[in-house]
């Protein structure tokens, strides 16, 4: 007979409307994006967004070694989204699992519109994401910061991808959800959008919401990415000046 | 599909990198036995039981450490588990590919655990939770983030750090009931500590923890894993060319005082 007592020391804020860590509504939690902190990368981004530790590292335009799926017109984008065993509570068996397959995919779809691919036909450009440790939001988080390290790589592109989630936990719509408020609330939309012209690459909705409510969702979630975008472009301005 | 990636050296840069050796000097300006920088951050994640960020030059390893419950191997039924496994991630290098480990990442795996292992670092026996039954299983993790040569030394160091700085639930038993208590973390039970010192042999000189520039051009290499007392716990040669008997044991005896150097960094 085994007892396990676990540790119980999780504020869950009971109170209605009120977030589990004190945060308004449309706060963001604490975040830090610095550029090119890799050596071998061609272009490197290091991103902590609350206990978030994300690590992306970008190589190409470069030779396609894969032939099915070389483009005669344009370059291919691959990402693959990796988390660390020691990212999470539970350690996590190394290797993809259907998870992070799906996050590879629309996160490459979520890159793609904005890199001018034309310009590098028969080649790849490849995105790794690597989640060292994983506090909820790790997709949006990584796909932010997959866009520094594009852009540190000299990869042209014609605006810089930004994503931000929000969602619906304690009865409230809110934004940049928590691992806790992610697990424990009614919905999730993580969305990721060009901040210039304001169009959507990335939308997922996991949970129940009204339209009023996924409208209020989505907006607030707009107004998230408008934030993180500055801190973006801060960290390539931070390593290259203005 | 793996497709794997050979770097070629041009003969020139290879003669170059042996003339400057044969010189007494190294292409970054390193004597033979100088370590590069080196800088170890503990407890990097929060979210693993133990951890470490390491570099050494510009390789780097992130190391994270997880106790899980688990049935004991029947050959040794009474004493915890420790397991290693690495991953070299693509990111790393342009000549890392993603898939199951490759040769690579099974040797860097498998001698960081020896090193670990046979120097008896943590004291197993006092891992099991029901002799017999249930006992800690240590999941050592290495992520291999940025690589610029000399894994070995990088990837020991990292884990050392990282079991020193691991923690687990406290076990006690109340009559035939187990209790595992994650409110009352102790550390693991380390009981001496082991690092590795890795050489390459290049023009017949034999130079401690060579950078990348010197792995591909080296004709063999020779690793040292050492005790706090000096005593040897592990070793491995590769390369595909040869060593003598002087080389290995003039690497011994560079690794005396090269352990004691790098020990230093645990403190």
């Amino acid at each position: 007979m085994i007892t396990i007592i676990t540790n119980t020391n999780i504020n869950t804020g009971t109170e209605a409307g009120e977030r589990a860590d004190g945060r308004a509504s449309n706060e963001l939690r604490p975040l830090k994006i610095e550029a090119g902190v890799l050596k071998r990368a061609d272009g490197s981004a290091y991103l902590e967004l609350g206990g978030n530790k994300i690590l992306v590292a970008v190589y190409g335009p470069r030779e396609l070694h894969v032939r099915r799926i070389m483009q005669p017109n344009r370059a291919v984008l691959r990402c693959r989204y990796n988390m660390a065993p020691f990212s999470v509570d539970d350690r996590k068996r190394p290797g993809p699992d259907r998870r992070s397959v799906e996050i590879s995919k629309i996160t490459s779809e979520a890159l793609t519109p904005v890199v001018f691919l034309e310009k590098f036909p028969r080649s790849t450009i490849d995105v790794f994401i690597e989640i060292l440790q994983a506090d909820g939001g790790t997709r949006c988080a990584g796909i932010t910061a997959a866009s520094v390290a594009l852009a540190d790589a000299g990869v042209p592109m014609k605006d810089m991808i930004v994503s931000c989630a929000a969602g619906k936990a304690n009865e409230k719509i809110v934004l940049d959800l928590s691992e806790w408020e992610d697990k424990e609330g009614e919905a999730d939309v993580p969305i990721a959008m060009m901040p210039r012209t304001g169009e959507i690459t990335l939308l997922q909705s996991d949970g129940n919401l009204t339209p009023e409510e996924f409208e209020k969702a989505l907006d607030l979630a707009v107004e998230g990415c408008k934030k993180i975008s500055e801190e973006q472009k801060k960290a390539i301005i931070a390593r290259y000046g203005d | 599909m793996v497709i794997k990636m050979v770097t070629i050296i041009p003969e020139i840069i290879k003669e170059s990198i042996f003339n400057i050796v044969k010189n007494g000097e190294r292409t970054d300006g390193r004597a033979f036995d100088e370590y590069r920088e080196i800088s170890l951050e503990i407890g990097f994640i929060n979210k693993a039981e133990g951890s470490a960020r390491v570099k050494i030059g510009n390789t780097q390893i992130v190391v994270g450490a997880k106790p899980q419950i688990g049935t004991p191997f029947p050959d040794t039924p009474n004493v915890g588990v420790l397991m290693t496994n690495s991953e070299l991630l693509p990111m790393a290098s342009p000549t890392f590919e993603s898939g199951p480990p490759d040769d690579r990442s099974v040797e860097l795996s498998r001698v960081t655990d020896r090193c670990m292992r046979e120097s008896k670092v943590i004291d197993l026996e006092k891992l099991a939770i029901i002799p017999g039954e249930k006992v800690w299983m240590i999941f050592l993790d290495l992520h291999i983030i940025d690589y610029d040569g000399n894994l070995f030394d990088a990837a020991v160091l990292g884990s050392m750090a990282a079991l020193m700085n691991t923690h687990i639930p406290e076990t006690s038993c109340e009559g035939d009931e187990v209790v595992i208590d994650y409110e009352k973390m102790i550390p693991l039970p380390i009981q001496d500590k082991a690092l590795m010192c890795t050489f390459a042999k290049i023009g017949g000189e034999i130079v401690i923890d060579p950078s990348l520039e010197e792995e591909d051009v080296l004709d063999a290499r020779i690793s040292i894993g050492m005790k706090e007392d000096g005593t040897i716990c592990a070793m491995q040669k590769g390369g595909s060319k040869p060593i003598t008997k002087d080389d290995v044991m003039k690497a011994i005896n560079i690794s005396k005082d090269k352990t004691k150097e790098l020990m230093e960094h645990l403190k």
